[in-house]
């Protein structure tokens, strides 16, 4: 068993006026010294068995073909420990 | 001669369904209803994949609706010269589905936006504009929260080149790069918009003009003339 995470982020070039509003509102809250946010998505994917080579490969391809349009986004892969 | 029949296509969450048969009908045509969970498209001429808010939108629009049963049949068909047209909802499918190059994005402004919205159509050689004439300029409703196109600079070169954005927005409402509010494939045959055509074929319902009526009368000229 084996939980692996998958972080999908608009590829910087895109705008993503989510990330925007959020800048500015933290100011309004109070909170300084931020220069600027971006929005993602986090997936945690459990497995039923290890983090292995091909699970990974696997993994990639869930990320490739559903869980980011690589159109417009990057996507991370990573094992929880 | 029978009828030409064209497919409306309803997904979980499509909303646009019943006005878009409508439209088929109006023109002439017979609206033919396929379902999203079967895999057959019924012998249709052609497609119309509507608006809504398909899977509730959830992971990104059209994003589910792309692998459902229908579109297995649906994709190698308009790969294969099917006329299809998306709107809204059904552009953001087929951005997803990868028969239209680029993605939808959330508006610049974050605001979702329903107003009546001036277009010009850039081009008559597509399957579903050919009843207009390049460079005329059109009112059509428009009702997003995510109709930002965006295409890396490569594709959108591309576009511009080959003559495939077909409707322009008259002031940009959601910051669409190039002002573009809808695209064509390679052939002409696949057309995706943001705005809502099939809201604007009957004085009737009080849309801001019957507008749209273009799209379904050239689909059914081409479809009658085959």
């Amino acid at each position: 068993m084996a939980r692996v995470i998958v972080d999908v982020m608009l590829k910087p070039e895109i705008l993503d006026p989510q990330g925007q509003a959020i800048a500015r509102a933290l100011p309004r809250l109070g909170f300084s010294g931020v220069t600027g946010v971006r929005q993602g998505k986090r997936f945690e994917l459990e497995l039923d068995g290890p983090a292995d080579e091909a699970a990974l490969s696997d993994v990639r391809k869930m990320a490739e073909t559903l869980l980011a349009n690589t159109v417009i986004e990057d996507f991370s892969i990573r094992v929880e420990d | 001669m029978s009828a030409a029949r064209v497919g409306v296509v309803t997904f979980p969450g499509t909303l646009d369904d019943q006005d878009a048969a409508r439209a088929v009908r109006l023109a002439g045509a017979l609206a033919v209803p396929l379902w999203h969970a079967d895999h057959d498209l019924k012998g249709v001429d052609a497609v119309f994949l509507p608006g809504g808010f398909s899977y509730g939108d959830y992971l990104r629009c059209g994003a589910i609706s792309r692998f459902a049963p229908l579109m297995g049949e649906l994709i190698p068909a308009a790969r294969a010269g099917l006329p299809v047209l998306g709107t809204c909802n059904g552009f953001q499918i087929l951005c997803e589905a990868h028969l239209l190059p680029g993605a939808l994005t959330r508006n610049e402004g974050l605001h979702y936006i329903c107003r009546d919205q001036r277009l010009r159509v850039e081009t008559a050689a597509t399957a579903w504009t050919t009843e207009f004439a390049a460079g005329q300029e059109i009112v059509l409703p428009i009702k997003h929260g995510e109709g930002r196109y965006v295409a890396d600079a490569a594709t959108l070169e591309e576009l511009e080149r080959e003559g495939r954005v077909v409707f322009r927005y008259l002031g940009n409402p959601n910051g669409s790069l190039n002002d573009i509010a809808g695209i064509t494939n390679e052939s002409g045959t696949v057309v995706g918009l943001m705005p809502h055509p099939e809201h604007a074929v009957e004085d009737l319902t009080g849309a801001p003009s019957v507008d749209g009526r273009g799209l379904f009368t050239s689909i059914l000229k081409r479809l009658v003339n085959a």
